[in-house]
């Protein structure tokens, strides 16, 4: 293990944590300040890199593509939210599961039927396609820079927005303690489809950011959506912050539990064994992590400010 | 006597719509094939495949008009045998075609083969009905699963590599296929890695790749996990500077999302849409022109498995004569994709192997080349094991 193998391994792992930060940052404010569960929210990242295939491959352009998927998927979720959210709001969360699921399901199949059901793949952008050199002659691709750079911005600009501005200021009494909210006479419909629709947009972005590096295929959202929620138990359901450091933590443990396992347990195990414990040790890594921090923390590490 | 006549007549006549009524009735066929989730690109290819061949005969195979019902396994086992027992308990199946994992097949062979139809594999060749599991009513128009690993560990080994770093999923047929390599390569392995089914990023995998500079890489990994890999592979800078041998990674499945980052990269297969033989020339432009992209190994087998149908039917006269369908379907007296074809005694085929390499066409599509043989005549090591003859 080298210096420079462990820095590659620390960029991968933030880069991930970056990923799921943007797609739980919306799980999360929908979550906690509409108290609903949207197990479709995974769909909304898959349709925003299935929106960037067709928009940037039609225009050509890797950033006009994306203005365009992101426009797109913002409608999407607010179609959605028309249609069929609004009418679960009110419900107990067993139904709210049972509609969002049904939900994953439809445009799981509706996504094949539009666009087939063989992964596609969007080109990294001529500019960024390049490497950067690390330490030993390692290199990194500077897409993934570009990507770890992005969702700082976006998380910098979600920290404003949440902590400096007046919506902020309603979201996060929402998160606290959303019926006093209204009771304060705001308008909690046209707040929640704000915060709805900007979750989306915050999935269908992730969505386009990662259509370059992982292949687009139907499903693809299932498996994030997990890593999603293991983020916001981790972080502190409806919180923003929470939600970045537990994604920070779930994409850096599982990254660097699956490179360096193997090689720490060989320390004491035969390879082989090393080998099958090693594999699957690192894949219940995150669990062990949230397990932990349930356990310890319930309301998670960082919650929304008065919940409990 | 006028009497007699009469009867001699109308059992004549009975006798004559019987008789035409037999040569009417359609050969039912099965065709079970994973239609949805994320592996339903490769049922397609099983589905149209067999179809295009159909069609090709003017909806019959062996001169007996064809009825063929498309199920969809959903790559989930009880899902597919609940399908599979309805089908055959709506009578009379000759024969089943499918499906494309192994693990399914193993799921529907029972019910299929006790039902005494025919059950014709189009991809999966697993190593449990190969050996002892082996049955007479079994046939295989692919290969048996090993046999594909074990060309890029053949070719590995010739090539004089020394270190390989070998990557498959962590499930039994990820573990199968790294055996498989390792049956032929005898170097030394810098890492085995299982990943996690379901990896969407293997930058820390190719991190590792890169700094511990192995002589060549073997990655099985199927569908999705493939096109990440692969377009991870070539944005890491690897591309060209370590040669990637790949079983199921690299294939006209996966070759629209992975386009210009797979060309270059090493498959093993028993036949490359640029086979040098006319029936192939003449599958691949009707199997383009009616669906609009380049067929793989799996439209290819199953191709195959509809026309080693027409040659046992024609041959056999029927299906009636189940002894004589058996035996004409093992002479395999038709012309394959591949050109040379038999079966060995446990219904799996004898064939030569390929390492294949990805290359850029001239229309701009991408597709799997032949780049030089591996395995003449190669049987699969379980054959030993069954009973049959």
């Amino acid at each position: 293990m080298t210096t420079g193998l462990l820095i590659v391994q620390i960029l991968n792992g933030l880069q991930l944590g970056i990923l799921l930060f943007l797609v739980a940052a919306g799980l999360t404010l929908v979550f906690g300040v509409m108290d609903f569960i949207n197990l479709a929210h995974g769909v909304q990242y898959m349709l925003g890199a299935y929106l960037a295939v067709t928009f940037i491959g039609l225009t050509g352009s890797f950033l006009l593509g994306l203005a365009l998927a992101l426009a797109a998927a913002l409608l999407i979720g607010l179609a959605l939210e028309f249609l069929i959210f609004r009418h679960l709001y009110e419900r107990d969360h067993l139904d709210q599961v049972l509609a969002t699921f049904g939900l994953i399901l439809l445009l799981n199949q509706a996504v094949k039927m539009v666009w087939g059901a063989a992964p596609l793949s969007v080109a990294v952008p001529e500019l960024l396609s390049g490497n950067v050199r690390l330490l030993d002659g390692i290199l990194y691709p500077t897409y993934r820079f570009v990507l770890i750079g992005a969702g700082l911005a976006v998380a910098a600009l979600l920290w404003f927005i949440v902590e400096k501005t007046r919506t902020g200021m309603l979201l996060r009494a929402g998160a606290s303690n959303a019926p006093m909210v209204s009771a304060l006479g705001v308008d909690i419909r046209k707040l929640f489809m704000i915060v709805f629709a900007f979750g989306t947009m915050l999935a269908g972005f992730a969505g386009v950011m990662a259509a370059p590096i992982l292949s687009v295929e139907p499903g693809m959202g299932d498996n994030i959506l997990i890593l999603a929620f293991v983020v916001i138990v981790v972080g502190g359901i409806g919180s923003i912050r929470g939600a970045f450091v537990g994604a920070l933590i779930v994409g850096l443990v599982d990254t660097l539990g699956r490179s360096f396992m193997n090689d720490l347990l060989r320390l004491f195990m035969s390879a082989p064994s090393a080998r099958a414990t090693g594999a699957a040790l690192s894949s219940m890594l995150i669990y062990l992590v949230m397990a932990t921090v349930l356990f310890v923390r319930p309301e998670g590490l960082l919650p929304a400010k008065g919940r409990s | 006597m006028r009497l007699k006549l009469a009867f001699s007549l109308g059992a004549g006549l009975f006798a004559l719509t019987a008789a035409s009524a037999q040569a009417q009735e359609a050969l039912k066929i099965g065709v079970v094939s994973v239609l949805t989730g994320p592996a339903a690109s490769l049922g397609q290819q099983v589905r149209d495949g067999f179809q295009l061949a159909v069609d090709k005969n003017g909806g019959k195979l062996g001169g007996v008009p064809v009825q063929i019902t498309v199920i969809d396994d959903e790559l989930k086992p009880d899902v597919a045998v609940g399908k599979v027992r309805s089908f055959i308990d709506s009578g009379k199946v000759d024969f089943v075609v499918g499906p494309v994992f192994s693990n399914i097949l193993g799921a529907i062979a029972k019910p299929v083969l006790d039902s005494g139809a025919f059950l014709i594999s189009p991809n999966a060749g697993p190593s449990t009905m190969a050996g002892k599991g082996c049955h007479q009513n079994f046939f295989v128009t692919s290969y048996q699963n090993d046999q594909v690993h074990e060309v890029l560990g053949k070719y590995a080994q010739d090539q004089g590599f020394k270190r390989a770093y070998i990557i498959a999923p962590n499930y039994q047929a990820g573990k199968d296929s790294l055996a498989g390599f390792k049956r032929y390569f005898k170097g030394e392995i810098v890492d085995e890695v299982y990943a996690p089914l379901t990896s969407m990023d293997f930058a820390s995998d190719l991190a590792k790749i890169a700094s511990t500079k192995p002589d060549v890489v073997f990655a099985f990994l199927p569908g999705g996990l493939g096109v990440n890999f692969v377009k991870q592979w070539s944005q890491a800078g690897l591309q060209g500077k370590i040669p990637f041998l790949s079983a199921f990674t690299v294939d006209e499945s996966t070759l629209p999302a992975q386009q210009d980052a797979a060309v270059g990269l090493y498959g093993g297969m028993t036949w490359a849409p640029n086979m040098d033989n006319a029936q192939t020339k003449a599958f691949v432009s009707a199997y383009e022109a009616a669906y609009k992209i380049v067929p793989g190994s799996y439209a290819q087998q199953a191709y195959d498995a509809a026309m080693l149908i027409d040659s046992a039917v024609k041959a056999a006269g029927g299906t009636g004569d189940k002894d004589k369908l058996r035996a004409a379907l093992k002479k395999a007296d038709f012309t394959s994709l591949r050109g040379k074809f038999k079966f060995n005694t446990n219904g799996y085929p004898i064939q030569d192997f390929y390492l294949v390499k990805v290359a850029k066409r001239a229309d701009g599509k991408f597709q799997t080349e032949i780049a030089q043989k591996v395995f003449t005549d190669y049987a699969d090591p379980h054959a030993k094991d069954c009973a049959l003859k």
